[in-house]
């Protein structure tokens, strides 16, 4: 009977013991390089505000994360991915292979894709979808046929854009940025320039069109940036003709260096944007394992502060960063409040 | 000896002198002239480079070192301490309060520019933290009027060091052109004045908007207690191995095959090692993320071959009459190898080991994937053991995250993290190199 007892205590002891060493008292959080900054800010604020431990917040682009997030539950994974992108079908299912099958969204806000060139270069002051694809698309209307792009200079096929040599630096495809440059400019440019048109009518099915247009260039007029903005912006400072595409969180913090275009007409701003007007926006979220909620201490906490009026509301650190203020942040409390998971109702 | 000098080389050997060189001779000569050119040639082209390269480290990191303050005296209440707790943004409440005061106290000073809340609001950097930590460390405090240094905005900061001038400054949310008339006024007040930049030396990461408050200290302690586990671990083991291959082991295929393999294992690019420690440590072992222990581990893996490949050849080096002589006397192999060959081999070894630890100190890549390259801003560990199971960053780390920031302040802090870490690299050769001369022997 006492061998029962002391084997039973001992294995207790154990347990208990084993579990304390491992146990992770702060929130591990990692995904998009562009939902970094915000991060970053809220977890900083996070830890100088309540007694929880500031939270590890890593970089790595939207899929990156999304993948280690999916890897499974328990404390070696993360408890929040951040994406500046929706999660896709394919993601879900994977999580749901590994056991992540409650997983909470949450939408912080908005934020701007902007194109910018150096201060003092050439003007480029005005950009349509059709200009950055005829720039950069791989298979352009020349003439009233579709030729491989061939184009030089901007003034080449828009007579008010300079006269100066193609240089664009654009996200790489492991950047969520990427998805909506394609998407928002590339697809929409493509369909403006009678591309697509051309495509379809030689033969192509629809969804090989949408897929062809989104094709870049790969003579070296167009470059992906598989790095931060600080390397897009190292590019645009030794280029006088080089345009690149940032946030627009970046660029308000880079104003006396660079130079914005607006797009379709509209300048970029934190109005336009939230109005909708501006065309190449993208809602920025982040994603949380529900089964971590009330394992590791702080979690729940840590995304009702995230979205706290005060924190991502319009005159909150967040917007006052570069984030455009999401209009519907009340609904988004009340989900975290209620801790409902995504497909649980709205 | 005039005549011979000048017959032509044609005529004979026997008739050249000796002192004045004929045409061979000074062909000779002046090949070996131009090779001793071209060898201070390349010293001074690599001296030039290294040159350059600390004249740039030094004066982009050394505004690093300087912080811009506001500096003023500022008295908070207790009810006024309870309200700011009550809310959920309490550092934005303690802010608030803050500047609500400093414009009650420039409005009676009479600086004649215009100033509201909002332009004191742009000159602060982030504040709020700094004041609640201060209260809630000293209670005793409230009440009292206490002098706070508190760090201005980060275009001030650029302001004061030259970063931003009036005709590059676009008015925007952070600053505007009107405000710097108002720095002016302030800094002939004394009120805004640059300080040496403890914090930046004390302090651990901070966010984005917040460049003023971002600190290496807390890094730098990470960093250490990765090289304590390095050391601690591939010290021992790599000299253990080296030592039984070089001097116990029978030559044969296998010991061929380590051989080999060893070498092959130094030259496998770090990354692969922390995808190795992804997998091991951390979803296998579940050890904690982000742990410098981790981090140690990873770079030990990383460390063994360099120390064992240095190590053998410092053990190589040691003549083979000592040992013989030792085994002469009577000396078990085992005594032989421990009193006097590793004595005679421990400047080498100690070379070869901290050759090893610096490669680790700068590696970053392998931390990626094991979560110490990000926002770690947890501050220094509470005590020994939890300096390597809590997370913290590693300096190499911390320096890339602040080079990738928006805000040009971060970028002016990574090379001051560079200078602070090429001090922590010279503080370990120095201590490499003084453990050599007392341990070094001649024979």
């Amino acid at each position: 009977m006492s061998f029962v007892k002391l084997s039973a205590s001992a294995l207790a002891i154990a347990a208990v013991s084993a579990t304390t060493a491992a146990a992770r008292d702060n929130v591990q959080v990692a995904g998009s390089s562009t939902v970094l900054p915000y991060a970053s800010i809220v977890a900083e604020l996070f830890g100088e505000n309540t007694d929880f431990p500031t939270p590890v917040v890593e970089s790595g682009g939207s899929s990156a994360g999304l993948k280690r997030f999916c890897e499974g539950v328990g404390e070696n994974t993360i408890d929040v991915a951040n994406a500046s992108r929706a999660i896709r079908e394919k993601e879900i299912k994977a999580c749901a292979e590994n056991g992540v099958t409650d997983i909470m969204e949450v939408r912080i806000g908005y934020d701007g894709i902007v194109f910018a060139s150096q201060q003092s270069g050439p003007a480029f002051t005005a950009f349509q979808p059709a200009d950055i694809y005829n720039a950069i698309g791989s298979k352009v209307m020349k003439d009233g046929a579709l030729v491989d792009n061939s184009f030089n200079s901007w003034a080449e096929f828009n007579g008010d854009l300079p006269d100066v040599e193609i240089a664009m630096f654009i996200p790489g495809t492991k950047h969520g940025t990427r998805e909506v440059f394609e998407d928002k400019v590339l697809l929409a440019g493509c369909e403006a320039t009678g591309a697509m048109e051309a495509m379809v009518a030689g033969g192509m099915s629809e969804d090989d069109a949408e897929d062809a247009c989104l094709d870049v260039r790969t003579d070296g007029k167009s470059v992906d940036i598989d790095g931060d903005y600080t390397e897009t912006l190292a590019r645009i400072d030794t280029n006088p003709n080089g345009i690149g595409v940032f946030g627009l969180a970046f660029y308000e913090n880079n104003t006396d260096k660079l130079k914005v275009a607006t797009m379709g007409g509209i300048a970029p701003s934190t109005e336009t944007i939230a109005s909708g007007e501006y065309p190449v926006s993208r809602p920025l979220f982040f994603y949380v394992k529900k089964a971590h909620i009330g394992v590791i201490p702080g979690l729940k906490e840590y995304a009702q502060f995230f979205v706290a009026d005060e924190i991502a509301g319009g005159s909150g650190p967040l917007a006052n960063y570069g984030l455009v203020a999401d209009p519907e942040l009340a609904k988004t409390q009340d989900a975290i409040a209620n801790e409902e998971t995504m497909g649980s109702g709205s | 000896m005039t005549d011979a000098s000048m017959q032509s080389p044609e005529t004979g050997r026997h008739t050249v002198s000796l002192t004045e060189g004929d045409a061979r001779t000074r062909k000779r000569a002046a090949a070996e002239k131009r090779f001793r050119a071209y060898g201070i040639i390349a010293i001074a082209t690599g001296l030039f480079f290294l040159v350059v390269l600390f004249a740039s480290i030094l004066s982009q990191g050394i505004p690093a070192f300087t912080r811009t303050v506001v500096s003023v005296e500022f008295t908070l209440t207790e009810p006024q301490q309870e309200e700011a707790e009550s809310t959920l943004f309490k550092t934005k409440a303690y802010s608030d309060l803050f500047i609500a005061e400093l414009n009650k106290e420039l409005a009676e000073s009479g600086i004649n520019v215009d100033f509201d809340e909002a332009a004191i609001e742009r000159l602060l950097g982030k504040i709020g933290g700094t004041i609640r930590t201060f209260y809630s460390e000293n209670p005793d405090k409230l009440g009292e009027p206490i002098q706070f240094d508190l760090a201005a905005s980060s275009r001030v900061d650029g302001y004061f060091k030259g970063r931003v001038s009036r005709d590059t400054l676009q008015d925007s949310r952070f600053l505007q052109k009107s405000d710097l008339d108002l720095v002016d006024a302030l800094k002939e007040a004394g009120i805004i004045k640059q300080a040496f930049n403890w914090p930046f030396i004390t302090g651990a990461d901070s966010g984005v908007d917040n460049p003023g408050g971002a600190g290496i200290g807390a890094s730098v302690i990470g960093s250490f207690f990765m090289m304590l586990v390095v050391l601690a671990l591939s010290l021992p083991i790599g000299v253990a191995a080296s030592i039984y291959l070089e001097e116990f082991a029978p030559q044969n295929r296998f010991t061929d095959l380590i051989e080999v393999n060893i070498s092959n294992l130094a030259a496998v690019p770090s990354i692969v090692f922390g995808i190795l420690g992804l997998a091991v440590f951390i979803q296998f072992m579940h050890l904690p993320q982000s742990a410098p222990l981790v981090g140690g581990l990873v770079l030990t893996l990383m460390t063994l071959p360099t120390i064992i490949i240095s190590t053998r050849a410092s053990l190589k080096a040691v003549p083979p009459s000592i040992r013989d002589a030792a085994l002469g006397v009577g000396a078990s192999k085992m005594q032989a190898v421990f009193h006097h060959v590793l004595p005679l081999a421990a400047p080498g070894i100690l070379t070869g080991t901290i050759i090893g630890l610096a490669q680790a100190l700068g590696e970053t890549a392998p931390l990626l994937l094991i979560g110490m390259v990000g926002f770690v801003a947890r501050g220094y560990p509470d005590g020994f053991l939890a300096g390597f199971t809590e997370p913290n960053s590693a300096m190499p780390a911390q320096i890339y995250t602040w080079a990738a920031r928006a805000d040009v302040g971060f970028y002016e802090k990574a090379w001051g993290g560079i200078i602070i870490l090429l001090i922590f690299l010279l503080t370990m050769n120095i201590i490499a190199i003084i453990l050599r001369r007392r341990f070094e022997r001649r024979w």
